[in-house]
């Protein structure tokens, strides 16, 4: 008995109304998406503004394409519709897939968890068989699946365990939890919000019972929705949750599309109430379809996959915890700090100015960032090594080819964290036009030296 | 099940709801009046900086209108006080970047320098012009008087020529009359406008990127760090450029002003940080006593120390910007670094304490 239970079967099927529902609200949602970031202005202001672009390593020859950028987010809002309505699943997917994934990489001043958790999710629904069932495309080829392979769905669900759960244990410090920071910064700066702003928002045992809750929040919200018997009163706290931090903050479309995906984690009863009444009252459809009891893919097929998700969620595991192979406060330095769901852990903020000098004259000029980049970019370059690396090469190679000889470029560089008091953040006598741009431990930025340390995960 | 579970939820929920509405009563102390922060800093600050500018604007006009009719050595001299007088007080009001000043851009027509002498030339020449025209920024406001009065020649006999017996004469003396209306026409319609607004001004507290208080305190800190650090210092100091720029310094043809009128500067800095009240020594709710309720001393502390080291610095520069720069630039851009120091310390600890929306920044967060 125990070990049937215990046991998982990769050839067990189940319902496949859970996933159609979530390929159509995910796709509806990042059709949403698409034309609120276009509404908002920020194609222009993000992508095509910028004289200068931020590039993940590796990844400098992406860069937004002039007036073709509108054209791509016009095909990545395009297809999340076709991914949305299940026609041509497979390439829309893919197409939705690549053109997400192009305008991230094009500028990572704009880098967000929620981006990036869009990246792989969009990546790991390439090979689901999201279309089996309510969808265009069973439509056309007149034959619905009733059942996919369960540990398809159950891949979503792993992925959302463990945002959760990292999410959960990240927050497992003396900052978050001891000093309730950065919330203690944030939330009183609400003030003007309606019945909570001028009381609740001010007081610290608030500020402290946000922050506990939020770290219990995502530890143990997971195993809520596993579970049945507890999984609508975790849904509900699910959806109070990232309603309340869509109120406090300005996090855009994420807390939606968390609330949507949670939705995976019912039994199909819920999605074929939710299908019935788009047929009746949305799409009035009476048609009947050939219903096939099980989709299933080739064993080779399947044994693919499974080889190719076993490392995808093996590196889904890992790669939050690589900054463990770097020295230094992980805050501080953030070499590995993206990528790992750390998400409002921080409150950090920095003003950093370039000198650019002639290294055999010792004579130099300072910078005006504005110059080449947005506030935006400036904001951001300010406090993140790497980007203060690569705008310092940009500069060198800009000067260079000014016609100024022997550049080398150095960094004033202040940064605060948490509500400590501002420091020194780069070494100021290193030329970072000689540092290679790599994964390697920046040694030139000073160490954190503040006597509160953070202490934890 | 379902139902016990929703049960507990709902009543989790009332419960807290309820909790949170009791909160209201007296036991709130940390939360910061911003209202009264704007009240302070409008009513005991910026008004009677606009009222006291406006009235020295006056004033250099009446004088002005004197010398242009009698130019004379003695009203050249009385001009060239009122001149000083109010430009020691514009010091005191560029900073407030907001209404109407933000819409017509005062300050751009009241103090681009360097002057673009060959501009002033040809429009005296030319005898028409149009000082509205964004061309002729760099042509008018304080350096082109400060040009006028100080530059045309070496001497002031040779100087009064030019307002008596030179070719032109009485366009010389109409550009004189055309700037100082220029500058007190703009200055009557920013200080009305601003009066008239003052109560909307006052009660926009709320904490968005176009709210009253953001705004303003955005503008401080850009005044500070360009208006003040950057052009009164950085930019002649060769900061931003391979050599010195001595030709760009404040008030360069009366030549020995340039350390008076930066200090003046950075006390009415300081003195908003503060709120000190205009010309008195009282001191009002701040920048620096809301920093102080947020339990941030070390902040608080921080800047006016700062601004104090940046003052006594530049209190060891010669009068003569210029001057100190071809000489000893290396005092200069010691100077320089403190005031830095205090941008950090405005912009990155107060800024984050604050939690002030910044006005640039509008995309999504994390």
């Amino acid at each position: 008995m125990l070990t049937k239970k215990t046991k998982y079967s990769f050839k067990e099927q189940t319902n496949a109304a859970p996933l159609a529902i979530f390929r159509l609200f995910f796709g509806l949602m990042m059709f949403a998406s698409i034309i609120r970031f276009w509404a908002n202005g920020w194609i222009e202001k993000l992508y095509l503004a910028p004289k200068f672009h931020f590039s993940y390593l590796g990844f400098s020859a992406i860069k937004p394409i002039g007036n073709y950028t509108y054209l791509l987010f016009i095909i990545c809002g395009v297809s999340a519709l076709f991914v949305a309505i299940g026609y041509k699943y497979r390439l829309a997917i893919i197409t939705f897939f690549l053109s997400f994934l192009y305008i991230e990489l094009m500028d990572k001043t704009t880098y967000l968890n929620h981006y990036y958790f869009i990246s792989i999710l969009s990546f790991l629904l390439i090979f689901l068989p999201a279309n089996a069932y309510f969808s265009l495309d069973a439509y056309v080829r007149k034959k619905h699946y009733k059942q996919v392979p369960k540990w398809t769905i159950d891949s979503i669900k792993l992925m959302l365990v463990i945002i959760y759960l990292t999410a959960g244990l990240v927050k497992l410090n003396s900052d978050w939890l001891f000093r309730a920071m950065p919330l203690k910064i944030w939330l009183p700066s609400k003030y003007d919000l309606p019945f909570i702003g001028e009381n609740l928002m001010q007081q610290n045992w608030f500020h402290f019972a946000m922050s506990w809750s939020g770290m219990l929040y995502d530890l143990i919200i997971p195993f809520f929705l596993l579970y049945k018997r507890t999984r609508f009163v975790a849904f509900l706290f699910v959806v109070f949750f990232h309603v309340f931090t869509r109120v406090l903050f300005p996090i855009g479309m994420f807390p939606y599309i968390m609330i949507v995906s949670a939705l995976i984690f019912f039994d199909a009863t819920l999605h074929h109430k939710i299908i019935f009444f788009l047929k009746r009252y949305v799409l009035k459809t009476k048609k009947k379809l050939l219903l096939v009891q099980n989709f299933n893919y080739s064993k080779g097929k399947r044994n693919l996959l499974l080889v190719l998700f076993s490392v995808f969620f093996a590196i889904q595991i890992l790669l939050p915890w690589r900054y463990l192979l770097y020295p230094g406060e992980l805050f501080w330095t953030e070499e590995g700090y993206r990528f790992s769901w750390r998400v409002m852990l921080m409150e950090k903020a920095g003003s950093t100015n370039f000198k650019i000098m002639n290294l055999e004259t010792g004579k130099y000029f300072r910078v005006n960032n504005t110059d080449f980049l947005t506030s935006f970019q400036e904001k951001q370059m300010s406090y993140q090594p790497d980007f203060i690396l690569e705008f310092a090469h940009f500069l060198g190679d800009h000067f260079t080819k000014q016609g100024h000889k022997n550049v080398g470029v150095f960094a004033e560089s202040y940064v605060a964290l948490n509500g400590r008091l501002s420091t020194n953040f780069i070494d100021e006598k290193v030329d970072l036009y000689q540092q290679k741009v790599s994964f390697n431990h920046k040694t030139w930025i000073i160490p954190f030296q503040s006597e509160i340390k953070i202490k934890g995960i | 099940m379902f139902k016990r579970f929703s049960l507990l939820f709902i009543s989790i929920i009332t419960i807290y709801a309820c909790s949170s509405t009791e909160e209201i009563a007296p036991e709130v102390n940390d939360s910061f009046d911003r209202s009264a922060l704007l009240v302070n800093i409008v009513d005991n600050i910026i008004i009677p900086a606009y009222e006291d500018f406006s009235d020295k604007m006056s004033a250099l006009k009446t004088v002005g209108e004197t010398f242009t009719e009698t130019p004379n050595e003695t009203n050249l001299e009385a001009l060239r006080s009122s001149w000083l007088s109010a430009y020691k007080t514009w010091q005191h009001v560029e900073m407030f970047n907001i209404g109407k000043a933000e819409e017509i851009q005062f300050s751009y027509y009241m103090n681009i320098y360097p002057l673009t002498v060959q501009d002033v030339e040809d429009n005296i020449a030319n005898g028409s012009y149009d000082l509205n025209s964004v061309n002729n920024q760099d042509a008018q406001g304080f350096p082109a008087i400060d040009y006028l009065l100080h530059g045309l020649a070496d001497t002031d006999v040779a100087i009064l020529e030019k307002y008596t017996t030179a070719e032109n004469n009485d366009n010389y003396r109409n550009y004189i009359t055309t700037v100082l209306n220029q500058m007190s026409t703009i200055t009557s319609s920013v200080v009305s406008d601003f009066k008239a607004q003052r109560n909307s001004f006052v009660t926009s507290t709320e904490n968005t990127a176009t709210s009253s208080v953001n705004k303003f305190i955005n503008d401080y800190i850009y005044y500070y760090e360009k208006g003040l650090r950057a052009n009164k210092f950085g930019i002649p100091a060769g900061i931003f450029s391979a050599t010195p720029l001595p030709e760009k310094v404040e008030g360069y043809f009366k030549s020995d002003i340039s350390k008076e009128l930066s200090l003046e500067a950075l006390a009415a800095v300081k003195d908003l940080f503060e709120g000190k009240h205009h010309a008195s020594s009282t001191k009002g709710i701040s920048l620096k006593s809301y920093l102080i309720n947020l339990e941030r001393v070390d902040i608080a502390t921080s800047i006016t120390n700062q601004f104090d080291i940046a003052r006594t610095q530049i209190e060891g520069l010669n009068n003569n910007f210029s001057v100190q720069i071809e000489t000893d630039n290396t005092a200069m851009t010691m100077s320089y670094d403190e005031l830095q120091k205090a941008v950090v310390l405005l912009k990155v600890d107060m800024l984050q304490a604050l939690n002030v929306s910044v006005d640039y920044i509008d995309a999504d967060g994390d």
